[in-house]
């Protein structure tokens, strides 16, 4: 065992720290001692974000991988820092999740290290996809089910994708120390199952805690204001708004759809403060399509819950489920489910 | 598997002959000695078979050990051997013969059998025998089921064995039996017992996936592997099919039975159990979801070793080989002497939230400095306890007695390092708002009184707005229950102040720590004076809830001389005069043994220099304190209280109305409404045979009453045998003042 790999023993000072002076003394403890003390209940949210914008980092990102990511539906999952991860090793853990992967696949059958199986664990970087340069890097995790046929022009089929980002998450980072990897974001597409095994090898080996990330509906209206004010060249899809009502035995769905033109029309008119939106502005917003939607239905929809939003920039789910579909504001909706991870996380 | 050897005692009493051993051996019929005519025998044989027993088991092994000839055993020296061997057990220097003896000598199969049976050891069985047999055993062509039988034994008497390093050298040697299919379950069971992770080798590691891939999945090879497993995880990986709990046949019973007729003898000197691992860490049900809420992991070594993190990755099985790899697993540390003797050698566990159900891991966490430990457990606390709060609704994965056992072993965690964690502080001021009162009470409230020591302007804010609107809203038995857990919290305070003056005697005058303890703790106690203040209204002087805050200002009125800290606080007069005016005796007891306690700490406290130095604060508290001590003299002695200028001061016109005779009195010693009954028990004890009594004659036996009282509640009374009632309470009530 290496000395650095003991652990210091203080035999002169008689008494061990105690776990309040990691709290009062001036150490991470402290400003996470700062954080909690300064929430209030549950926390309150900023009440003025930035318009997204592109980000000139995204430039570095291989557009195919780009591509990869748009247009999948994720779901969402907050991570707790990592501890002990590191970039040079991806190769490694490639290599020990497939064992652990296939060990978990037939169960009571010991696997060796390094053995081969019909599938492969990918690790790779995603090197563009970050807020500032002091975010720490994304990276994919896929897993590859080797076709039988071993002739080339098979192509690999993706079984299940993961990948882990930190846009922007800056206030969670300020309050760790290096030996951890801070990506809150965790975005999964695939099988529940594999997700459930992946998680759980993350789990114990780099001691984090994955957790569902769910969208508020007043997160929800945020996105609605905040996507609606992107600047696109052309509207792919519709906005559309979903509403649920609670009634039993089924909830009854309202969609609300308009010309994205027509909403954007409406944000502008809302909107004044240049680059920055305000809850005021938000609150306007959504009151002025609920509004509207009154006048010609006579339904009140501020008695009902906004359960969906989807734009042609992303489209969200109140149950954690997101899609992105334009390139150019990536960076931007990830900034923001960056920030409602890190909030739940603190 | 685990009913075997786990929790026995290496050494085995003389086994007298006993019913229930004579029953067990004749139930299993593979195993009953040819001649259990032996334990009917009448008592004068049996006596005289123990007094010749020594030299009978002589004379017999004597001539087993001459027998050259196959067959030409003696029936009757192999029954004495036997005979003995199940009453008495064997001596260690016997079994090196018998074992010798029966490995080596030219006898038929079913002699060597029944010879190898009867191996029971008296006290321990010498490791040298057991080297010494099993060389013998590889060289002489035994058969199978003898070596079988044999390993059997090994196993069933795993822990008489006083040693196993040598055994262990011979590693190689018991491996290589695995290839003998009848053999391969018996001797995995044993490599189980034997394996140390210097013994995890690749090469073996592949021999046993080759076996794996020839019988397929044998839970004995599962369980084989899922120790190489832990001690080399970087070789190896196997996962555990749930349901299973027994890994290797139990069929030994009779030496089973043996055994455990010894241990129930010898309760006292059971060695410490040593559970095994494997299972554990699937009891809980599998069924739930995967991060699900309220999970703690067993604790397990971390997949990836730091050296081979600093290598690029591949090729590291040799690297295990070379490397004086030392760690000692976590999945073998159960005890505080195992940790003693590992300390250097201990990894922290892959998952930091493992060592909350571990002793010694929290013993091990106490001692090391390393924020990062703390800090991975802040994480997964704080988002575990944010899964599983079922008020908060953040998911309902997780039911209200689940979460309630997962606070359970927070607190108890917490109770162990006499300290809170940082994340269920956070927890407790973030969900309070929210919190019903109702669930999980005992378990959220026991959290409250773990919030350490800091500034309680800081805390307040976030912690006293809600529990207040609470407190008040709720049953008197949440009153009660909140008010206990600010005792606790309080007694925390200073027990965490005392530590940190007693550590830092030189510093703690300049350092700001103290005064921050000071003024949370004084904040502290006029909150809780507050609450109870209101409280004793809302629940019109409740006697039950009374009970509560008296326990609190009991630890206030004694911080200065138990916990040493220069402060003494006096209750508010919320409390002091329902105290006094109450019809409840304990409650007044009470309150004269606060005010006692407080008179000896204020007196003590006019020493202190601090006090000295900020004699105008203090001075007050004197006065306080002078002010109270008057009230209770002036009620409960001179009868003065409802005269002018004294506090109870009430219009005698008014109280003339209420037409009580001599209402001066109504409440000194012998009218107070708390201690009447007293007095009409003295006056019924001290004169039984008059028909009518005056309380008003008590007066002249005041002395008498008071003695009399010695076992009834008048505290101040009975501390003191001192002969003028007035002495007495110039003694203890005597007002302080400041000098």
């Amino acid at each position: 065992m290496d000395s650095s790999n003991v652990p210091e023993f203080t035999p002169k000072h008689g008494v061990p720290p105690r776990l309040r002076d990691y709290f009062t003394g001036a150490s991470p403890f402290q400003r996470q001692l700062a954080s909690v003390r300064k929430q209030t209940p549950f926390g309150q949210t900023p009440s003025r974000r930035k318009i997204p914008q592109c980000s000139p980092l995204q430039e570095n990102i291989d557009p195919q991988k780009i591509a990869f990511l748009l247009h999948k539906q994720w779901t969402l999952y907050t991570l707790t820092p990592m501890y002990g991860f590191s970039y040079t090793n991806l190769k490694q853990y490639s290599t020990l999740l497939k064992c652990f992967l296939a060990a978990e696949k037939q169960k009571g059958l010991a696997v060796e290290m390094g053995e081969d199986f019909n599938f492969k664990v990918t690790f790779s970087t995603l090197s563009g996809i970050k807020g500032t340069h002091r975010d720490p890097a994304a990276f994919l995790v896929q897993i590859v089910s080797k076709s039988q046929l071993s002739s080339k022009n098979t192509e690999d089929k993706v079984v299940w994708t993961g990948w882990f980002c930190s846009v922007h998450g800056d206030s969670l980072l300020e309050n760790v120390p290096d030996d951890f990897t801070c990506l809150p974001l965790f975005l999964a597409n695939g099988a529940e199952s594999n997700t459930a095994l992946i998680g759980t090898w993350f789990q114990k080996t780099f001691d984090c805690r994955f957790t569902r990330l769910t969208i508020s509906a007043f997160s929800l209206s945020w996105m609605a204001a905040m996507w609606t004010s992107c600047n696109l060249e052309h509207y792919g899809t519709a906005t559309e708004l979903l509403w649920s009502v609670p009634c039993s035995p089924q909830s009854l769905d309202i969609s609300y759809a308009i010309n994205p033109e027509d909403a954007k029309a409406l944000w502008d008119s809302v909107h004044q403060t240049p680059e920055e939106i305000t809850q005021e502005e938000v609150d306007l917003f959504i009151d002025c399509l609920c509004s509207h939607f009154h006048r010609h239905f006579r339904i009140n929809l501020s008695a009902t819950r906004l359960v969906c939003v989807s734009t042609s920039v992303a489209s969200a789910h109140t149950d954690g489920k997101i899609k992105i579909l334009c390139s150019k504001y990536l960076i931007g909706v990830l900034a923001f489910l960056t920030e409602l991870a890190i909030f739940q996380i603190e | 598997m685990s009913t075997r050897e786990a929790d026995l005692s290496p050494v085995i009493p003389i086994i007298q002959t006993n019913p229930l051993a004579w029953k067990m051996r004749q139930i299993t019929s593979g195993f009953v000695p040819l001649n259990w005519k032996y334990g009917q025998n009448d008592k004068e044989e049996l006596e005289y078979a123990e007094y010749n027993e020594s030299e009978a088991l002589c004379r017999a092994l004597e001539h087993i050990r001459m027998v050259k000839e196959k067959g030409s055993v003696e029936e009757r020296h192999l029954r004495t051997v036997e005979d003995i061997a199940w009453k008495s057990g064997l001596a260690p220097e016997d079994i090196d013969t018998l074992l010798d003896v029966v490995l080596s000598g030219p006898f038929a199969e079913a002699v060597k059998n029944r010879m190898l049976k009867c191996l029971i050891p008296a006290t321990l069985i010498p490791e040298s025998a057991v080297v010494r047999a099993f060389s013998r055993l590889c060289a002489s062509n035994c058969s199978n089921n003898t070596k079988v039988l044999f390993c059997r034994w090994l196993i069933a008497m795993f822990d008489f064995i006083d040693g196993k390093e040598d055994m262990n050298s011979l590693y190689g040697f018991f491996f290589s039996f695995l290839q003998e299919e009848t053999m391969s379950c018996y001797i995995c069971n044993l490599l189980y017992l034997l394996t140390k992770r210097e013994n995890v080798k690749p090469f073996r590691v592949r021999k046993l996936l080759e076996l794996q891939s020839k019988v397929g999945m044998q839970p004995y090879l599962q369980a084989l592997l899922s120790l190489y497993k832990s001690f080399c995880p970087n070789l190896i990986t196997i996962s555990l099919p749930p349901k299973r709990k027994f890994y290797f046949k139990t069929t030994d019973s009779i030496w089973q039975a043996a055994v455990y007729i010894v241990k129930e003898r010898n309760h006292k000197s059971l060695l410490p159990s040593v559970k095994l691992t494997i299972g554990t860490a699937y009891s809980h049900p599998r069924k739930k979801k995967w991060n699900s809420g309220c999970i703690i992991p067993v604790p397990t070594s971390s997949h990836i070793s730091k050296e081979e993190q600093d290598k690029e990755g591949g090729s590291s099985s040799l690297d295990v080989m070379l490397s004086g790899h030392k760690s000692f697993p976590l999945e073998q540390l159960h005890t505080f002497s195992q940790l003693l003797d590992n300390i250097q050698n201990i990894e922290l566990p892959s998952q930091m939230c493992s060592v909350l159900k571990s002793a010694p891991l929290l013993h091990y966490l106490n001692c090391i400095q390393d924020e990062t430990v703390w800090l991975r457990l802040y994480y997964w606390m704080s988002q575990e306890l944010k899964e599983g709060c079922t008020w908060c609704k953040v998911s309902n994965y997780t039911s209200e007695e689940e979460f309630r056992k997962f606070l359970d072993i927070i607190i108890s965690a917490q109770c162990f390092l006499q300290e809170g964690f940082p994340s269920s502080e956070a927890f407790l001021y973030k969900s309070l708002p929210l919190w019903d009162g109702v669930s999980c009470r005992a378990e959220y409230l026991q959290l409250l009184s773990w919030i350490p020591l800091g500034n309680f302007s800081e805390i307040k804010p976030l912690l006293c707005d809600s529990l207040t609107q609470l407190f008040f809203t709720s049953s008197i038995y949440h009153k009660c229950s909140v008010l206990y857990s600010l005792k606790q919290l309080l007694q925390n305070w200073l027990l965490w102040h005392a530590m940190e003056v007693s550590v830092k005697p030189t510093r703690s005058t300049s350092a700001d720590t103290p005064m921050i303890a000071l003024n949370s703790v004084s904040e502290l106690i006029s909150y809780v004076g507050w609450l109870s203040t209101i409280a004793l209204r809302l629940e019109s002087n409740s006697s039950f809830l009374l009970h509560f805050i008296l326990d609190f200002f009991e630890t206030v009125s004694d911080m200065y001389l138990n916990y040493n800290l220069p402060l003494v606080m006096m209750f508010p007069r919320g409390v002091f005069y329902p105290a006094l005016l109450t019809s409840d005796t304990i409650a007044l007891n009470h309150l004269c043994y606060i005010m006692y306690r407080y008179r000896v700490n204020l007196t003590a406290a006019k020493e202190n220099e601090l006090i000295r130095q900020e004699r105008l604060k203090f001075n007050k508290t004197y006065q306080e304190f002078n002010e109270y001590v008057t009230a209770l003299v002036d009620c409960l002695w001179t009868s003065t209280s409802f005269e002018k200028d004294h506090y109870l001061y009430i219009d005698p016109q008014i109280l003339e109305k209420t037409k009580i005779r001599e209402y001066k009195r109504s409440l000194n010693l012998i009218n107070h409404p708390a201690l009447l009954p007293y007095s009409i028990y003295f006056l019924l004890q001290g004169w039984p045979a008059e028909k009518e009594l005056s309380l008003s004659s008590i007066q002249e036996h005041l002395e008498d009453l008071i003695i009399s009282r010695q076992s009834s509640a008048i505290w101040i009374l009975h501390r003191t045998s001192s002969t003028t009632v007035a002495s007495t309470f110039d003694k203890c009530m005597s007002p302080c003042c400041m000098s």
